[in-house]
C-alpha cells in the first residue's frame, strides 16, 4: 500500500446547502448592521469639516453660545459636561461600590436574588422618570444641602455662590438649576449600572481564596478586602467607566434640571450650567443648517468622549482577572 | 528518643463518645448575642445622644441633617463598644458593615422615593377614565382632569415600539448568531462594534436618523422616523443580550446535533435556539422596556401632536415619554399631574415587562 | 526500541475492495492518519482497521490523541478551525473525505457518543430519540415513530426504564440513563459504525456496568469503536485493541495494536507492557 506524502490535505466541507445559505445571510445582517453603525460615526465626523471650517477651532476654545453673533463655541458645555458626569460619578461610587458589596457579601441569601432584581429594575426605569423626580422632588429639597454646603464649605471656590447664604431670607433660585443637582439626578442613573458590573464580578470571586482567608481567621471585611477587591479590581473600574460613559451622554434628567448658561462655571451649586446633549436637545429645533452642523459636530464631540470612555472601560474589565466571565 | 505512646489500657474512641440515644444535629449560629446586642445598643444610644444634642442644644432644624449627624454618632459609639472587647480587625469589618448596609439602604430608598413618587403624584390624573379613551385633541392646558387623555400617546407608543422590534429584532438576532455561530475574525470585528453601539447616547441616535432621513430623504416627522430611531437603540441591546444568551447553551449540544448527521441550520434552528429560548426572550423585553421609555431621540425626530394618529407614515405621532416631557416642561399644573399620570402609565409597563423576564428566567431552572 | 511501522493493523486478510460491501457490517480502515491543530502535529501516520462485530478499544494516557483520531473518524475534526488532517479514513472501502463525499452523509452513517451525555433539554425522551431524524430532515409515519423509539430504547437498554415516561424531558434522567438514552438517539438515525468516546467516565460503576452490556449487545449489528481510560474496562468490552501512545513533544502514534487477549497477555512492545500494568497511567 502506497504511502501518501504526509502533508495536510485539503478537506472539502461538504456543507450542505442550506448550510451555505445560512452562513451568508447571517453574515450580510451582521454587515449591514456594521454599515448602520458606522455610518453614524462617520456621518458626525463628516458634519465636523463644514463647522471647522466656518468657526475654526475657536470651536473648542469659545465658550459662548450666540448663534445670531456667530460666535459659537462649545468650551462651556464641554466642561459642564464633565462637571455633571463627575458630580454623578463622585455620588455614585461609593453608593455602587457599597450596594454591590452588600448583596454579594453581605445580604442573606433569600433575598439576594430580589436585591439583584432590584438595581435590574432601578436600570430599567426610563430616564424621563429619574428626570421628573429630580426636577420636581430633588431640586425642592437640594437647595437646602446645596446652601448648607455653601455655608460650611464656601471657602473651596467650587462651592461658592454669588449670593449670601447667612441671609435670613436666601435667594432660592440661586441653588437651584445646577450642576450639583443635576449630578445627584445622573447618579441615580449611573447607580445601577456600575452596581450590577460590580456584583457580577464580585459574585465571581473564587471560592476557594474566600475560604482561605476566613482558614487563616480573617474576618469578613478582611476576606473582602483581601479577595473581593483585588479580585473585582477590572470590574470596579469598567463598571465605574461604563457608568461615566452613561452621565456624559444623559439627556432628559439633565435638560429638566438645568438652566442653560454659557459662561464657563466651576461653581456647582451655582444656577446655570450646561451639556452637551441639552445643547443639542435644546438648540436643534430652531438651528440654522450651519447650527445645525456645529451641533452636530458637538454630537461628534460627545461620541468621541462615549466611545473612547467605553473602550477604556471594556479594557479594564476583560484584561481583569474577572473579566474573562463578566459580560459588561 | 522517647516516642510517646497512648497508656496501654486507653480506649482509642473516648467513653464520653458513647453511642447517644438521639442524633439530633445541633443549632450553628454564625451571629452571636454580642453582633445583635451591639448594633441595636449603638442605634438606640447614638439616637438618644444625637436627638438631644441637635434638637436641644443646638439650634438646628431638619430631618435630613438629623439622619447624618445620627449615622456618624451609630459608627462612633458602635466602634467604641466593639472596641471594648474585641480587637481591631473586627472593629473594622463591623464598621464597614454598617457603612456597606448603609449605602445599600441610602440607594434602597432612593429607589422607593423614585418610584414612589411618580405613581403618588399620578393619583390625580390615573382615577379619570377619559385619561385612557381621550386624546389630547382640542383640550385646553388649563382644561380640568376629567377632559381630554393620552390615548394617543399610548397608542403612539405602542406602533413604535412594535415597528421598532420588527425592524431591530431579526438584525439583532441575525448578528447575534451570527457572532456565536458562524465566528471567525468578522465576528470579533462585528463584536467590537456592537458593544461600542451600545454605549452610543441615544440622542445621538435620533440626530443621525433625523439628519439622514428627515433632512436628508425630505421624511417628515412620522411615528415611522421615531420607530426608527428606537430601533437604532435596540438593535445593539438585542445583538449583545442574545448574543450571551446563545453562548451560554453548552458546545456538547451542538456537537451532538452535528454528529447526528444534522445541517449546521438544522442544529441551531432546532436545538440552539430552541435551548436559548428563555435567555433570547429576556433580551426582547428588556429591550422592550429600555425602548419604550426612550425620550432624547423623539424630541428630535418625533412630533408631539395632540390628537389620536395610528398612522405612523403619516402625520406626527405622540408617545408617552414625549407627552410626559412637554407636560413637565410646560409649568402649568394640570399639564404636570396629567405628565404624571403618563408617567405613571409608562412605569406600569415596563415593570410589567421587567416582570414577565424574571418570570422567563425561573422557567428555566424549573425545567431542568 | 521496537518500530512497529505505519502499516495498517488489520487482524484478517483484507478483503479486496467490493468484497467488503457485501459483508455483514462495515468496516472502518484508517490510513495514515496525521492530525495537526495549527502547526503542532498531534497524530503522526495512524492507521487502524476496525471491522464489523467486533468492538474495536482504543486505549493509552491521556492527551495523546486518541479522541482525535476519533472524531477525525467522523469528520468532526474539522469543526475546529486550526484542525488539518492528512490521509484517508475509509468507510467500506470509500473515503469519507473524498470531494464529493457530503459531511453529513457521513455523520448519519458515523454516529458518535460523547463523553459527557447531552440529550436535547427541550425535547422529551421520544422527542430526544427521534431528534436526529427530525434534525436530518427525515420524515416517518406516527406508526413507524412509536416502532423506532421503542426499538433503539431497546437496544439502548432503556426501554424498561422509560417506557412509561416517554414524554418527560430528556435532561430529568440520571447520569447513566442520560448517556444511554444519547446512545438511542445515535442508534435511531441507523449508522454503520458508532464510535464511543469515554462514554462511561462521568457514570458510577452500576451505570458504567449497564452500559457495558448494552455495549456487548449492540456489536454485531453496529460496528464500535470505543475510546476508553480505563484498561479494565477495554479488557472487559473489546476484542482487538489499538495502544496510543504521545511521547513528550512527539505526536501520537499506535505503538501496537492487536487482539485484546494478546496485548493485555503478551504485548509485543514493551511500553504497551508498562501501560496495561499500570506502570504509569
Amino acid at each position: 500500500m502506497a504511502v501518501s506524502a504526509d502533508l495536510p490535505r485539503v478537506i472539502h466541507p461538504g456543507l450542505p446547502g442550506v448550510d451555505r445559505v445560512f452562513h451568508g445571510s447571517t453574515r450580510s445582517i451582521a454587515v449591514l448592521v456594521l454599515v448602520i453603525f458606522g455610518s453614524i460615526g462617520a456621518f458626525l465626523g463628516y458634519q465636523a469639516i463644514p463647522t471647522f471650517h466656518r468657526y475654526g477651532l475657536k470651536f473648542l476654545t469659545q465658550h459662548d453660545w450666540q448663534p445670531r453673533l456667530n460666535q459659537i463655541g462649545i468650551l462651556s458645555t464641554l466642561i459642564g459636561t464633565i462637571e455633571i458626569a463627575l458630580v454623578a460619578l463622585i455620588i455614585a461610587f461609593p453608593l455602587a461600590l457599597g450596594t454591590a458589596l452588600f448583596i454579594s457579601e453581605y445580604a442573606p441569601a433569600r433575598i439576594k436574588s430580589t436585591l439583584v432584581s432590584l438595581i435590574d429594575l432601578m436600570a430599567a426605569v426610563p430616564s424621563i422618570i429619574y428626570g421628573l423626580w429630580g426636577a420636581l422632588l430633588l431640586m425642592p429639597h437640594a437647595k437646602f444641602v446645596s446652601r448648607w454646603l455653601h455655608q460650611t464649605f464656601g471657602f473651596i471656590p467650587i462651592f461658592k455662590v454669588d449670593t449670601d447664604p447667612h441671609a435670613a431670607v436666601w435667594a432660592q433660585s440661586r441653588y437651584t438649576s445646577s450642576a450639583f443637582i443635576a449630578g445627584i439626578c445622573v447618579a441615580m442613573m449611573v447607580l445601577p449600572i456600575a452596581c450590577a458590573v460590580m456584583r457580577g464580578v464580585f459574585a465571581q470571586a473564587p471560592l476557594g481564596e474566600r475560604e482561605a482567608a476566613y482558614a487563616l481567621g480573617a474576618t469578613r471585611w478582611g476576606m473582602i478586602r483581601s479577595v473581593v477587591l483585588p479580585f473585582g479590581r477590572g470590574g470596579i473600574i469598567g463598571g465605574t467607566m461604563l457608568g461615566l460613559g452613561r452621565a456624559l451622554g444623559e439627556t432628559i434628567a439633565v435638560l429638566l434640571i438645568i438652566s442653560l448658561a454659557f459662561d464657563i462655571n466651576f461653581r456647582i451649586l451655582q444656577a446655570g450650567s450646561s451639556s452637551i446633549s441639552a445643547l443639542i436637545a435644546d438648540r436643534f429645533g430652531d438651528a440654522t443648517t450651519n447650527q445645525l452642523a456645529a451641533l452636530l459636530t458637538a454630537g461628534f464631540v460627545l461620541f468621541v468622549m462615549t466611545l473612547l470612555v467605553n473602550t477604556v472601560a471594556a479594557i479594564f474589565i476583560s484584561r481583569s482577572r474577572s473579566g474573562a466571565m463578566t459580560e459588561i | 528518643m522517647t516516642v510517646l505512646q497512648p497508656a496501654a489500657d486507653t480506649p482509642i474512641v473516648s467513653a464520653a463518645a458513647q453511642l447517644p440515644a438521639e442524633d439530633r444535629p445541633r443549632p450553628l449560629r454564625k451571629r452571636t448575642t454580642d453582633d445583635v446586642l451591639s448594633v441595636i445598643g449603638s442605634l438606640l444610644g447614638s439616637a438618644a445622644l444625637v436627638w438631644l444634642v441637635y434638637f436641644e442644644i443646638l439650634p438646628l432644624s431638619g430631618l435630613v441633617g438629623f439622619i447624618v449627624c445620627w449615622y456618624f454618632a451609630f459608627l462612633a459609639m458602635y466602634a467604641g463598644v466593639t472596641s471594648l472587647s474585641h480587637p481591631r480587625p473586627v472593629v473594622t469589618s463591623r464598621l464597614m458593615g454598617a457603612a456597606v448596609t448603609a449605602a445599600a439602604l441610602l440607594v434602597g430608598f432612593a429607589l422607593f422615593t423614585v418610584i414612589g413618587y411618580t405613581f403618588w403624584q399620578g393619583r390625580f390624573a390615573l382615577p379619570h377614565l377619559n385619561f385612557f379613551t381621550h386624546d389630547a385633541a382640542g383640550v385646553r392646558v388649563q382644561d380640568p382632569l376629567n377632559h381630554g387623555g393620552i390615548e394617543h400617546a399610548i397608542v403612539g407608543s405602542l406602533i413604535q415600539l412594535g415597528i421598532a422590534v420588527a425592524v431591530s429584532l431579526p438584525l439583532g438576532l441575525g448578528t447575534a448568531i451570527f457572532m456565536t455561530e458562524v465566528g471567525g475574525w468578522f465576528a470579533k470585528v462585528v463584536r467590537t462594534v456592537v458593544e461600542a453601539m451600545t454605549a452610543v447616547p441615544d440622542l445621538l441616535a435620533g440626530l443621525f436618523v433625523y439628519v439622514t432621513l428627515i433632512v436628508g430623504l425630505g421624511m417628515s416627522r412620522t411615528g415611522l422616523a421615531a420607530a426608527i430611531a428606537l430601533s437604532v437603540t435596540m438593535t445593539p441591546i438585542i445583538a449583545r443580550s442574545a448574543e450571551v444568551a446563545l453562548r451560554v447553551v453548552p458546545g456538547g449540544l451542538r456537537e451532538a446535533g452535528l454528529a447526528l448527521g444534522a445541517s449546521h441550520w438544522q442544529t441551531v434552528r432546532r436545538v440552539v435556539l430552541p435551548t436559548a429560548r428563555p435567555g433570547l426572550a429576556t433580551a426582547l423585553i428588556l429591550a422592550m422596556a429600555r425602548g419604550i421609555g426612550e425620550t432624547a431621540p423623539l424630541l428630535i425626530v418625533s412630533g408631539a401632536s395632540t390628537f389620536m394618529n395610528a398612522n405612523p407614515l403619516n402625520q406626527p405621532m405622540n408617545s408617552l415619554p414625549l407627552y410626559i416631557f412637554q407636560g413637565a416642561r410646560s409649568g402649568q399644573p394640570l399639564q404636570i399631574e396629567r405628565a404624571f399620570g403618563a408617567a405613571s402609565v409608562l412605569l406600569a409597563i415596563v415593570f410589567v415587562l421587567f416582570v414577565i423576564t424574571r418570570f422567563l428566567a425561573r422557567q428555566r431552572v424549573g425545567r431542568r | 526500541m521496537l518500530d512497529i511501522g505505519h502499516a495498517p493493523i488489520i487482524l484478517d486478510e483484507p478483503p479486496r475492495n467490493d468484497e467488503r460491501s457485501l459483508g455483514n457490517g462495515s468496516y472502518l480502515d484508517a490510513v495514515n492518519v496525521s492530525a495537526w491543530f495549527g502547526s503542532a502535529k498531534v497524530l503522526d501516520r495512524v492507521s487502524l482497521s476496525m471491522p464489523p462485530s467486533v468492538v474495536t478499544a482504543l486505549i493509552g494516557p491521556s492527551g495523546c490523541g486518541k479522541s482525535t483520531f476519533l472524531r477525525i473518524l467522523n469528520r468532526m475534526h474539522e469543526s475546529i478551525p486550526i484542525a488539518k488532517l492528512a490521509g484517508e479514513v475509509r468507510l467500506n472501502g470509500t473515503d469519507i473525505y473524498g470531494p464529493d463525499q457530503r459531511v453529513t452523509d457521513t455523520r448519519k452513517r458515523i454516529g458518535m457518543v460523547f463523553q459527557k451525555p447531552n440529550p436535547f433539554p427541550t425535547m422529551s425522551i421520544a422527542e430526544n430519540v427521534m431528534a436526529g431524524l427530525k434534525l436530518t430532515g427525515t420524515k416517518l409515519a406516527r406508526s413507524d415513530r412509536a416502532d423506532v423509539i421503542e426499538r433503539c430504547l431497546t437496544r439502548a437498554g432503556l426501554w424498561k426504564e422509560v417506557k412509561d415516561r416517554l414524554d418527560e424531558p430528556g435532561g430529568a434522567l440520571s447520569g447513566g440513563q442520560q448517556q444511554r438514552l444519547c446512545i438511542g438517539r445515535s442508534l435511531a438515525v441507523d449508522p454503520d459504525v458508532l464510535l464511543m468516546d469515554e462514554p462511561c467516565s462521568a457514570l458510577d460503576p452500576t451505570s458504567t456496568r449497564r452500559i457495558e452490556e448494552t455495549i456487548s449487545d449492540l456489536m454485531h449489528d453496529v460496528t464500535i469503536v470505543i475510546v476508553t481510560h480505563n484498561m479494565q474496562q477495554a479488557a472487559r468490552v473489546s476484542q482487538q485493541c489499538a495502544f496510543f501512545l504521545a511521547e513528550l513533544g512527539t505526536p501520537g502514534v499506535i505503538v501496537e495494536a492487536g487482539k485484546t487477549k494478546q496485548i493485555f497477555e503478551e504485548p509485543a512492545d514493551p511500553r504497551t507492557a508498562d501501560y496495561v500494568n499500570g506502570r504509569f497511567g
